[in-house]
């Protein structure tokens, strides 16, 4: 959908001399982002070619590539976009959250309610209106709040809206009380660790410690055949394009620029007159929602949602990805989230009690040592590399000159 | 001081000051940093500022600016916008934030030159240009011709027309000093507080700067804080002696250099 478009912007343009040429959005949106057009083509390919080769080739196919890894592939995708939203907040703006897990999960809960509310009389109950852990615990009827999750469109709204609206009273304390730096990262952490005792508790009713599961179909499609899995890749890698471009729509955007400017010296653009709680505020929001999808995305492909999903280990690895790939380049982001988690899955299977300490060690040494990740030493070398190319041009000229 | 203010009537419509402050006092923690100060700009003046550390004349700035609240006292800001339809010409600006007073019109300069490190100097002048400053402005802000041609001007005026996409942390002490202050005027302020724009500049910047100040006083109302008399001898305006949070003296650069107290208190025998 998109290879047309991103492939004839190779020319960069400076601000100044900003062309006069009518350029589609896209185009300009991906002008100067080599990186994010490389890696928009690869996942429109993936999105395409994955479910394919999964659904069309024979099972003994070198070609084939099984429903474990495209599902494993697909979680790896609601990772990323993860990821995109952790660097929108924190690569661009300076803010560190600590519990964006929160939102990651909320996004989860308002989709595995759906999916909960789709099983009817198929449970172990056999209770056509309660779920199964209702009926244990002796409830008689569905709790208020329970309410509409029988609708995909009403649940799909609440995916955006749950996380939306805890990002928004979150912010609005924290931002115009002036909450920043360490700070507002131990409260955002307190937080998704405050949501993850609530969801604990059996009362809450969200399915206590064990959440939700047993899942059975989605909009009527089974949730275990290969077809919903494939349509379930698509939709995530969809949603990990979609998320990226409204990323890089806000960063490129003037509204970016005073993101940078509030994240470099948040003073200085109070003192321009932008009103920096505001403009944190809405790019929060964005990325509470970005993450919310996220979760909604990956609580079908895994089967499951319980709180776990809000211990704040998990937040800090999503700090972790985004710095190994690369922080506030968005495709950075992307890339580190599915390189360290590709590991967790290598290393929790090889060596699964090293894990954690790989992990600290990983992000000690991309802290110390690739303070850009690994999207900063790439670029550090291909620029060396263009710099010994041309060096070794200007060496060899003068001898050309004189014949 | 007859000869700077003779310069700036008749520019104005009203006479009234464009900055009146009146019994300031700020204390923290029981210091009195700023102590029954007050102090009056006339529109379009240029006034120059000086006292020893600990005067008060940075919180003076914090207080004018919104980002400190007084204890006592009032500041009156009277904007000439008054051409722009505005009803409220004069502001009580202790009631309001850092966001409202810049947007109001008074625009600061700070002691250390603060401009956005990672963002290029043409991307620095265009945040500041006025206007815009809601997030849908923002999120689809595009550059109007006019805009561009202030933004031209103001590369001109600081000298940075052919570095414009360099990157601002790239630049010299004395030049990031010339990128703020370019910054200032992208935001049209009515009023300029600017905390010793001449820190850390070669004297050649210096004498520079000074030049650049008194073209600005043509349309501008400034209020210059500075240590560098050279500096201040060559703004040649009226000078305000600040000391533990009050004015000691007033007058031409003449005049207080010969003032007792002055002398006494912070120039040294």
């Amino acid at each position: 959908m998109t290879n047309t478009n991103m492939s004839n912007s190779n020319t960069s343009s400076s601000n100044t001399s900003s062309s006069n040429m009518k350029l589609g959005p896209l185009t300009t949106l991906l002008m100067n982002d080599k990186g994010g057009r490389r890696l928009l083509a690869v996942l429109a390919a993936l999105a395409i070619l994955v479910p394919a080769s999964n659904l069309l080739m024979p099972e003994g196919s070198i070609f084939h590539v099984s429903t474990y890894t495209m599902t494993l592939l697909g979680k790896y995708l609601c990772y990323a976009l993860l990821a995109v939203s952790v660097d929108l907040i924190w690569g661009y703006c300076g803010i560190l959250s600590l519990g964006h897990g929160a939102f990651f999960a909320l996004g989860g809960y308002a989709m595995g309610m759906y999916l909960m509310m789709q099983i009817g009389d198929r449970g172990v109950y056999g209770n056509p209106d309660l779920p199964d852990f209702m009926v244990f615990l002796n409830w008689q009827e569905l709790p208020w709040y329970w309410l509409g999750f029988e609708s995909f469109t009403f649940s799909m709204v609440m995916v955006l809206l749950a996380p939306g609206i805890l990002a928004f009273v979150f912010g609005a304390l924290a931002f115009r009380s002036r909450v920043t730096g360490v700070y507002l990262s131990i409260i955002t952490q307190a937080l998704t660790y405050a949501l993850m005792l609530a969801f604990f508790r059996n009362d809450m009713g969200f399915g206590g410690n064990n959440g939700l599961t047993d899942f059975k179909d989605i909009l009527g499609f089974d949730l275990q055949a290969d077809t919903t899995r494939a349509g379930l890749f698509f939709c995530s890698a969809l949603a990990l394009i979609i998320g990226y471009l409204i990323s890089r729509f806000i960063v490129t955007s003037k509204l970016g620029r005073v993101l940078i400017a509030i994240r470099d010296s948040e003073t200085r653009a109070r003192f321009l007159g932008y009103r920096v709680e505001y403009f944190k505020l809405f790019v929060f929001i964005v990325s509470a929602m970005l993450a919310g999808v996220a979760g909604a995305l990956y609580v079908p492909q895994v089967g499951i949602i319980n709180p776990g999903e809000f211990a704040p280990l998990l937040s800090i690895e999503m700090i972790i990805w985004v710095a190994v790939g690369g922080r506030g380049t968005l495709f950075g982001a992307v890339i580190g989230a599915i390189l360290v988690n590709y590991a967790k899955t290598y290393f929790t299977g090889a060596f699964a009690e090293i894990w954690l300490f790989l992990l600290g060690g990983l992000f000690v040494l991309s802290t110390l040592y690739l303070p850009k990740g690994i999207i900063g030493l790439w670029m550090q070398m291909s620029d060396k590399l263009t710099k010994k190319l041309a060096e070794r041009k200007a060496v060899n000229l003068p001898i050309g000159e004189k014949v | 001081m007859s000869s700077i203010l003779s310069s700036s009537t008749g520019k104005h419509i009203d006479n009234s000051p464009v900055l009146y402050l009146d019994g300031i006092s700020v204390s923290f923690d029981g210091f009195k940093a700023l102590n029954n100060l007050s102090m009056t700009i006339e529109k379009g003046e240029m006034r120059a500022i000086i006292g020893p550390n600990g005067a008060g004349k940075t919180t003076m700035m914090d207080v004018i600016t919104g980002k400190t609240r007084p204890d006592e006292g009032t500041i009156r800001f009277s904007s000439s916008a008054a051409e722009a339809g505005q009803k409220n010409t004069d502001y009580d600006l202790t009631k309001y934030d850092e966001a409202d007073v810049a947007n109001l019109g008074v625009g600061r300069k700070f002691q250390k030159p603060s401009v956005i490190e990672s963002l290029t100097i043409f991307e620095n002048l265009e945040m500041s240009l006025k206007g815009g400053r809601s997030i849908w402005q923002s999120l689809f802000h595009k550059l109007s011709a006019e805009q561009k041609i202030k933004l031209d001007e103001i590369l001109v005026l600081i000298d940075m027309a052919e570095k414009a996409d360099d990157l601002a942390g790239n630049l010299s002490h004395g030049q990031k000093q010339w990128l703020e202050i370019g910054m200032l005027l992208g935001q049209e302020p009515e009023l300029l507080l600017i905390d010793e724009p001449a820190a850390g500049m070669t004297d050649e910047e210096t004498m520079k700067t000074a030049e650049l100040f008194k073209t600005l006083a043509k349309s501008h109302s400034l209020m210059v804080v500075e240590h560098d008399m050279d500096f201040i001898e060559a703004l040649g305006c009226k000078v305000t002696v600040l000391n533990e949070g009050s004015v000691l003296a007033e007058g031409t650069l003449q005049e207080v250099k010969t003032n007792e107290d002055v002398i006494e208190k912070y120039l040294g025998r």
